[in-house]
């Protein structure tokens, strides 16, 4: 009795550790994330969350008056410089759209799915676990949003993680650097196709590539689909090093396309689509189209101002035109059509020179897209065949300067 | 008894009233949370633990110290995705340690708590990386360089931390 009295502290930490080891080792062993650890997990995010949403909405209410009220200076310039970005976004767009549009048709013929994003959930991230060993962040959207474990979580930049637990108003997150994480990978141009997992300190590696395999530093990293949680196709990081491994496999050190030390707000994928592909059926725009959009139009000429004769040298509506009044017959939009055509990197067959009838008209270049012209409404056609010539059938055909390619 | 007397030399124990018994543990883990998200840096430092060293140096009860350290290692393992427990033992030890420890020592001056503070900080981690491999299966590296300066970086912001628990510590 006096002995238990003498090391009645040393005799109660053991039985506390014990305790806490036994307790450890029950949540080890069961493969379900512990139901008997539930309570205490939501009583402590309960308890923590709060006070993080409080603050984080403190924050953002701070930021927004300060960045929407007070701090607007540079704002038309940046707004130009924005608008000057979409413009050349939605030249890109187009190109894209085309290629994009090519690769379903081929899809379709080969009955393949694809897996589209089809709604998104935007969260802000409000806390972490506060722990090196444990990379994941909390989230102030849970299950009363509609969340729900293993939804992908993504920024504009790239893949975060996923979501591990989901209480009632927040949800815990699993950023991909963590230990415990993996991502379906695969290598944009070699194809070659791998496991993302997280290390001890924090990095992210490639792992399961053959070690025959060449793979160039700087290489985009993309999530295969092969894990059901990413969508396939979405920005990884990229390549940084690489490094024999053990077991005939490199290590592909990646560094993750989205900071994930500094997360603000996140998008989770709460529905993804899977369907088989179709091509598009619309008419989608061109970058013809686009850039024809962007030059100077020229009023109708009225009846009044032409001679009856219709050789005005303007476009006719016709079909290769459309109804749309042709600026080739200006010089300036003439000029301004072939060089802008000239900036579409596609290239084609020159069909465009026949829609400047006027001898004062400068050569046109050759057709960007298929070879249409400037011409809005004859961009619309497709772009092998040979546009037909704005003639007016009364007239005799002049002889028309040469088409010379002139590179903007 | 409010005093005890350990090797003929007067040591003082204080006590912290409820409200700080409850609230310092719940902001140090709540900003041990919260401030990595802003400061990338400062997951280098584990808050919990120096509020736990401060309350076991402060009370100079074993016992109140290992369930406090208990208490505080287990409401950071809850926030993890990881096993409860791990932080929980880990500070359960150095809570009984501090705590220990503080009966013999003079712990009042700051040349004292900074060298404390190193040494425990580097038992949470021995403890914890033990547990962890041993227990959990989780792959850790153990870098002594690593962990020697994020000691020394912990018992600098420790001597902060614990002066301003000083000023909320009561004489029994």
């Amino acid at each position: 009795m006096d002995v238990l009295g003498r090391y009645r502290n040393l005799i109660v930490l053991v039985g506390v550790l014990f305790a806490q080891v036994l307790g450890l080792a029950v949540q080890v062993k069961r493969t379900t994330d512990g139901e008997s650890t539930h309570l205490i997990r939501i009583w402590a995010v309960g308890a923590v969350t709060p006070l993080e949403k409080a603050l984080g909405w403190v924050q953002t209410s701070t930021g927004n008056i300060w960045h929407n009220y007070f701090y607007l200076r540079g704002v038309r310039a940046e707004n130009r410089e924005l608008k000057q970005e979409i413009e050349r976004m939605r030249l890109e767009q187009a190109r894209i759209t085309q290629d994009a549009d090519q690769a379903r048709r081929l899809q379709a013929l080969l009955a393949f799915k694809e897996q589209f994003i089809s709604q998104t959930m935007a969260a802000q991230v409000i806390g972490s676990s506060g722990s090196e060993q444990s990379r994941s962040v909390y989230i102030d959207k849970g299950e009363r949003d509609g969340i729900k474990t293993d939804m992908a979580v993504i920024t504009k930049d790239g893949v975060v993680g996923k979501v591990l637990r989901v209480y009632r108003s927040t949800a815990l997150v699993l950023l991909i650097d963590d230990q415990s994480s993996g991502v379906g990978a695969i290598l944009d141009k070699t194809r070659l196709q791998g496991i993302l997992r997280g290390t001890p300190a924090g990095e992210v590696v490639l792992e399961k590539v053959m070690s025959d395999e060449t793979v160039p530093v700087g290489e985009t990293v993309l999530t295969s689909g092969g894990d059901g949680i990413f969508p396939k196709g979405l920005p990884v990081g990229k390549v940084t090093k690489v490094v024999p491994g053990s077991d005939l496999f490199l290590n592909i050190h990646v560094r993750p396309a989205a900071d994930l030390s500094r997360l603000e707000e996140v998008l989770v994928v709460t529905k993804i689509d899977e369907r088989q592909a179709q091509p598009d059926q619309s008419t989608a725009m061109r970058a013809v189209d686009i850039l024809a959009e962007r030059l100077p139009t020229v009023p109708a000429k009225t009846d009044a101002n032409t001679d009856g004769s219709g050789s005005a040298g303007t476009a006719q509506p016709n079909g290769a035109a459309g109804s749309t009044p042709a600026p080739a017959g200006k010089p300036k939009s003439a000029t301004g059509g072939g060089t802008t055509a000239a900036a579409v990197p596609k290239t084609g067959t020159s069909n465009a020179a026949p829609v400047a009838k006027k001898p004062v008209a400068p050569p046109l270049t050759s057709g960007a897209t298929g070879g249409s012209s400037a011409v809005p409404g004859a961009a619309k056609k497709p772009a092998t065949k040979p546009m037909t010539p704005a003639i007016d059938p009364n007239t005799k055909p002049k002889p028309q300067p040469p088409v010379q390619d002139t590179p903007q | 008894m409010a005093i005890t007397y350990t090797s003929g030399e007067q040591v003082e124990v204080y006590r912290f009233s409820i409200p700080a018994t409850i609230l310092i543990p719940l902001t140090a883990v709540f900003l041990q949370a919260w401030l990595p998200l802003r400061f990338p840096f400062f997951t280098i430092f584990d808050l919990p633990l120096l509020v736990t060293i401060g309350f076991a140096t402060a009370r100079r009860n074993p016992l109140a110290g290992l369930v406090t350290g208990g208490l505080i290692g287990i409401l950071q393992d809850a926030l993890t995705h990881q096993p409860i427990g791990l932080y929980g033992i880990s500070k359960t030890v150095v809570g009984f340690g501090a705590s220990s420890l503080g009966i013999k020592l003079d712990v009042e001056n700051s040349g004292a708590r900074f060298l404390l503070t190193i040494l425990f900080y580097v038992v949470h981690e021995v403890v914890f990386f033990l547990i962890a491999r041993g227990l959990v299966s989780l792959h850790m590296e153990w870098s002594w360089t690593h962990e020697i300066w994020s000691g020394v970086a912990n018992a600098i912001l420790g001597v902060l931390v614990y002066a301003l628990l000083d000023r909320v510590k009561q004489r029994t």
